[in-house]
């Protein structure tokens, strides 16, 4: 008798457990590790590009030491953050997006910079890397989107009733969104 | 009183920032949209011809929208995020691309860009499109307000390179895997046929014009009979009529990015 109480138990449990959402909140879950590590994937492509691009503008401005080595600092320092998806928390996020918004900026410097040699911007090596940085950014930003949109996705539905009341006690959390760059929302100051 | 008329004008306000949407997906769907009428209709029924024939046989769908107003989105933004909503390619492979125009006009640049599906970054890499597509093909025939010409071009060069990654026959084979059966003598000629192009492929990584026979032509000659009226590679061959998704519809593909643009 004891055995058969055991397993309806086991059968009710189970039931339960797929219908109060268990099993979504474990797909949701992981569909944000998941995007997670696409972003960090997209991330690596830039960092990966940097190496060839910075030995190709040497070629063409090697006085542009300062800029060159500004880069290439950043970008060791932005590929030594990483974050481990299932452990999240806002510090570490905003410490990983300061390390890349680092890398950004070198980036973008070294771009003006390289505005000064008609050589180099004529070079076809030099465009094909240009075309491929363009579309890592572009390939960052969506990546970006699509890890918030999932983690919306996910975020909504452990606090959605009745799932709130018992989300925590399965150690789902809320997780942290990739927030804007800081100041991105304010226009970029022009000098002459 | 006054906070409803606050209310109210929070609420319209918001419908009037929300506006600025992508274009929901057409219906009935079609490859070539031309929301900015820049071609004609015969242009665009030879296009879309072309670009039905190309997706039956590959199973990778090229969509030409063209618009007035890119609504404030970034060009490469725009199509990433028409391509993904419309779901342009199969779902699984990815083989979805996007060739966004908003044409020129008085006091506005023109703007072009071709974002690739992600299965199709690995063949068109992003240096491969910026060059090879729209530097060299699609944007000096734009500046002469060529926009036919100039997407045909681009187009032809894209099913060059393109046309070997995915088969129509290697998809379904992915689709319906396990439902083996029908193992006939043609079955085993297109096998190899992809596999000997394949590794032609992968060394052919850098578009040369005026390489060999392309594959889908091959494919074509092969399965035979009607289509022997010259290849619709190179948009010479009449079109026929062609109604709402003739190509099978989209299949839900999505995009991460990839791909390149230009300006003039």
């Amino acid at each position: 008798m004891k055995r058969y109480r055991v397993l309806l138990m086991a059968a009710v449990v189970a039931v339960l457990f797929s219908s109060c959402g268990y099993n979504t909140m474990v797909e949701k879950d992981e569909q944000v590790t998941a995007s997670w590590a696409q972003v960090e994937n997209v991330y690596q492509r830039r960092a990966d590009l940097i190496p060839n691009l910075v030995n190709t503008v040497k070629g063409y401005a090697a006085h542009e030491k300062e800029t060159l080595t500004g880069v290439i600092e950043a970008r060791s320092k932005a590929t030594s953050v990483t974050i481990d998806p299932t452990n999240m928390n806002p510090q570490m996020m905003q410490q990983f997006n300061q390390a890349q918004e680092g890398l950004s900026s070198a980036l973008s410097k070294l771009m003006v910079v390289v505005e000064k040699y008609p050589d180099l911007k004529a070079n076809q090596g030099f465009l094909d890397l240009q075309a491929q940085l363009e579309g890592t950014e572009n390939r960052i930003a969506v990546e970006r989107r699509k890890f918030n949109e999932t983690t919306q996705g996910y975020n909504s539905y452990i606090r959605k009733f009745p799932r709130v009341i018992y989300a925590g006690w399965f150690g789902f959390e809320k997780k942290t969104y990739f927030e804007a760059q800081q100041g991105a929302d304010k226009a970029p100051e022009v000098q002459f | 009183m006054k906070k409803i008329i606050i209310l109210f004008i929070a609420l319209v306000g918001f419908t009037v920032v929300s506006m600025a949407e992508i274009p929901e997906r057409p219906s009935p769907q079609r490859l070539v949209n031309d929301f900015a009428n820049v071609l004609d209709k015969e242009q665009v029924n030879q296009m879309e011809g072309a670009l039905t024939q190309f997706a039956k046989q590959t199973s990778t769908q090229i969509i030409v929208v063209t618009v007035s107003d890119l609504d404030g989105y970034d060009k490469a933004d725009y199509a990433q995020r028409l391509g993904e909503k419309w779901g342009v390619g199969q779902k699984g492979n990815d083989n979805g691309l996007v060739i966004l125009l908003k044409p020129k006009t008085q006091n506005s640049r023109g703007e072009v860009y071709v974002a690739t599906g992600y299965g199709l970054e690995g063949v068109l890499p992003d240096a491969i499109v910026n060059n090879a597509v729209v530097d060299n093909e699609m944007i000096p025939r734009f500046k002469q307000n060529d926009y036919f010409g100039g997407l045909a071009a681009g187009i032809n060069v894209i099913m060059d390179i393109a046309g070997g990654e995915y088969t129509a026959d290697n998809y379904q084979e992915k689709v319906s895997a396990g439902s083996g059966g029908g193992g006939s003598i043609v079955g085993l000629i297109f096998f190899i046929l992809i596999f000997v192009f394949l590794g032609r492929g992968r060394k052919r990584r850098f578009y040369s014009p005026g390489s060999s026979l392309p594959f889908w032509l091959a494919m074509g000659m092969m399965s035979g009979g009607g289509r022997s009226s010259g290849s619709y590679g190179n948009f010479s061959s009449g079109s026929g009529s062609f109604g709402g998704g003739g190509f099978g519809g989209f299949g839900g593909g999505s995009f991460g990015g990839g791909g390149a643009g230009g300006s003039w």
